[in-house]
């Protein structure tokens, strides 16, 4: 095997778990604004409110408004986030990657003007790779950026992007050379595009019940001054297969669906027969094991290294687990008659979860491609 | 990992490579392997790892001792390792001096009762105890007079009715009645204790089956050619092994998390949802991850001659000991359900 796989049993810290109360403390107050049919909303006054306890940029340096705290920490929020499906949207993906992306690669002006306003929740995000002829082979990628005068000139089309709609921000892969022979992901930058430019035509991509996640994203003309450019031109596979780790293994990779098992709970009731509740600790016992391997890959991230390997089984246990659960917990729960107000929270839940199911294991890396990570480590590739 | 665990590793690795390695044994004509194997353990003082230095062990950690565990689990090889070591944490914590030989161990769980009286004789009826015809002692944690009390027999003159595992390796029923006790004293344990720590014992050992199977199958596929390339270069096989590899993963984090708790609890009862999560998703994975072993394999592996059943049929062993993961997903899934909806994700977060 060309690299061992580690999971280092690792606890959440002492900091980490005080915050967690804070956390609990600060949802609960502002129970108002969690759990509303759409599932995580873009809801401006409760960022403020998060942004005011300082929780969004946690980790970044304080001399951009951040707080230098743990990435452990970060870890608590998001996940008593997911738990209580608080409306993180605005801010949940400048957080998560491209603050951080920003903090690597941004001149010192980008940082200055853009990670203060992610930090006051005043600045969403989207990641533009996927188009509509390239979405897993992201090397394939064709929207292109060509230099002008001041800067660069974006044409082409992105899709499947996530709060496009809603962005003041992309994060974009764009073609800046052709592929070379020897390296077919040559050739690929990252810029920042600042989304309310004139020639980008965002259309939405509705769900079936309507609701609005994603958009197609056209360009055409627009011009970014030159400082948008993220890192080395060309070499943006790189500096993107660095990122994955973050994206990859984070909470958010196993608690999506989680409002239907606890629904299911409510639904056996506090003793419920044995097949419920062997089926029951059966879904723990994967849920916990699942989030035991994501904080031991968080705090590998904490103490520096790169659990690239990690970071992709995490994610595709995750997102397969998650996936799974409502169809299991549609089984389990079917053969419990009690109460008829348990049964209708179970049914919604069941119902918006088995919605989203099939896209779990396709955004951030579909299991083929992590799959194929995950081979290449065992050194099969 | 300490610079101590390094060494517990190696040494154990050691050990088992010169004197256990699965095609030997394979081919061995005899059973003489299991006494230089056991020999060299003991002389390693591997046999004795966690129990106190005035008991005459190492006094090594949880987490180092389960890394013997997992060591010995990577070799898949049928030994006592698991119910002796279980039986010296018994006896080390009910103050009893630990005999020279092998011991094997009975929780006695599955509703079997063992009850020790006034007069320090055993009595029950005891199924499902690892390797009782190859043990020279029995450890059980008895009800006493006084409550829960850790005994030590002899199986010398004690029925034993053979029986076997889903290795075919010795599984056995024993029955005592009125056997004196060699030593007893009352031990600060819960009944169900001593089958909790075992849980999370044969979780590890499992870990380790699966660590073994798959570097055979990795390296298997490297070196096998069929179609004219390494079958590691197919996709289909892969992404197969891509998943022995997640569940594999997943068992030794379980059970690597199930060892940390342990340590930090300092008695089972306190890692009871680590322990059953690991015990669970040890015995979850054996079932697709058994079969993707030998799938790699091709007609290769499933036969006595080769190596590779050994591991697979030592996870399905381990997985039946102390507890199969729909005992324990019963007893985990009513602790949650007995929380209710609201206080699940604060019942998580708090074990």
């Amino acid at each position: 095997m060309s690299q061992a796989i580690q999971f280092d049993p690792i606890r959440l810290p002492d900091a980490a778990e005080d915050l967690r109360s804070e956390v609990r403390a600060f949802l609960a107050e502002n129970s108002d604004h969690l759990d509303r049919p759409s599932r995580r909303g873009f809801d401006h006054e409760f960022s403020r409110k998060v942004a005011a306890k300082g929780w969004i940029g946690l980790t970044w340096p304080k001399e951009y408004g951040g707080q230098e705290r743990s990435f452990l920490e970060r870890y608590v929020i998001t996940e008593e986030f997911l738990v209580a499906r608080a409306p993180s949207q605005v801010y949940f993906t400048a957080d998560r990657q491209s603050g951080p992306v920003i903090l690597k690669y941004g001149d010192e002006a980008l940082k200055r003007d853009v990670l203060p306003r992610i930090i006051a929740g005043e600045c969403t995000f989207a990641i533009g790779m996927s188009e509509p002829d390239s979405g897993s082979d992201l090397f394939a990628a064709k929207a292109r950026a060509e230099r002008t005068n001041e800067g660069w000139r974006l044409n082409g089309t992105k899709v499947w992007t996530t709060a496009a709609h809603e962005a003041d921000y992309m994060i974009g892969l764009f073609r800046t050379s052709p592929p070379t022979k020897e390296n077919r992901r040559h050739g690929l930058t990252q810029f920042l595009v600042d989304m309310k430019k004139p020639g980008i035509n965002v259309r939405p991509i509705f769900w079936p019940n309507g609701d609005h996640d994603f958009n197609e994203v056209v360009f055409e003309d627009v011009d970014m001054p030159a400082n948008h450019l993220l890192g080395e031109e060309d070499n943006a596979w790189a500096q993107a297969t660095a990122e994955l780790a973050y994206e990859r293994s984070g909470p958010e990779r196993f608690l999506e669906t989680i409002a239907v098992l606890i629904e299911l709970v409510n639904l056996v009731g506090p003793s419920p027969d044995s097949r419920a509740a062997e089926g029951l600790g059966r879904l723990v016992a994967q849920l916990f094991t699942m989030r035991r391997m994501s904080i031991s890959v968080a705090g590998m991230l904490a103490a520096g290294k790169e659990p690239v390997l990690e970071a992709s089984i995490v994610k595709d246990l995750g997102t397969v687990w998650m996936q799974k659960l409502p169809g299991i917990c549609r089984d389990l729960g079917s053969l419990i008659d009690n109460d008829p107000a348990a049964r209708s929270r179970f049914e919604m839940a069941l119902t918006s979860n088995l919605l989203i199911a099939p896209k779990l294991t396709i955004q951030g890396g579909t299991t083929e491609i992590l799959r194929g990570i995950i081979a290449r480590g065992l050194g099969l590739r | 990992m300490s610079e101590m665990t390094d060494i517990i590793v190696d040494t154990t690795r050691k050990i088992f490579e010169d004197l256990g390695d699965p095609q030997t044994i394979i081919n061995a004509k005899d059973e003489a392997w299991r006494d230089s194997l056991w020999q060299a353990l003991d002389e390693g003082g591997l046999t004795r790892a966690w129990a106190s230095e005035a008991a005459g062990g190492a006094a090594l950690s949880v987490a180092d001792t389960f890394e013997i565990i997992r060591v010995a689990g990577a070799h898949a090889v049928a030994l006592p390792l698991v119910p002796h070591l279980l039986a010296v944490w018994l006896l080390d914590r009910a103050n009893i001096a630990l005999p020279e030989g092998i011991m094997t161990v009975s929780s006695a769980s599955n509703g079997a009762a063992v009850s020790i009286d006034a007069e320090g004789r055993v009595s029950g009826r005891l199924s499902a105890v690892a390797f009782a015809e190859h043990a020279q002692f029995l450890a059980v944690l008895a009800d006493g007079t006084a409550g829960p009390t850790a005994a030590l027999v002899a199986l010398d003159n004690v029925g034993i009715e053979p029986g076997v595992d889903a290795a075919g390796d010795s599984f056995d029923t024993v029955t005592l009645n009125a056997v004196p006790a060699i030593s007893a004293a009352a031990v600060d344990l819960e009944h169900d204790e001593l089958e909790l720590l075992g849980a999370a014992m044969a979780a590890m050992a499992v870990a380790g089956a699966f660590e073994g199977a798959l570097k055979m199958c990795v390296s298997y596929s490297q070196d096998r050619i069929a179609f004219g390339r390494p079958i590691a270069k197919f996709q289909a096989v892969q992404h197969l092994l891509a998943r022995l590899a997640e569940e594999t993963a997943a068992v030794v984090a379980a059970a690597a998390s199930a060892a940390f708790a342990l340590e930090q609890a300092n008695r089972p009862s306190a890692a009871f949802v680590d322990i059953a999560s690991a015990k669970i998703r040890a015995g979850e994975a054996v079932n697709e991850g058994g079969l993707i072993a030998h799938q790699v394999h091709g007609a290769i592996g499933f036969t006595a001659d080769h190596p590779l059943h050994r591991y697979v049929q030592r996870m399905w062993a381990w997985r039946d000991q102390f507890g199969r993961e729909a005992q324990w997903a019963e007893r985990l899934g009513r602790h949650f359900a007995a929380q209710g909806g609201d206080a699940f994700w604060k019942t998580i977060t708090a074990a």
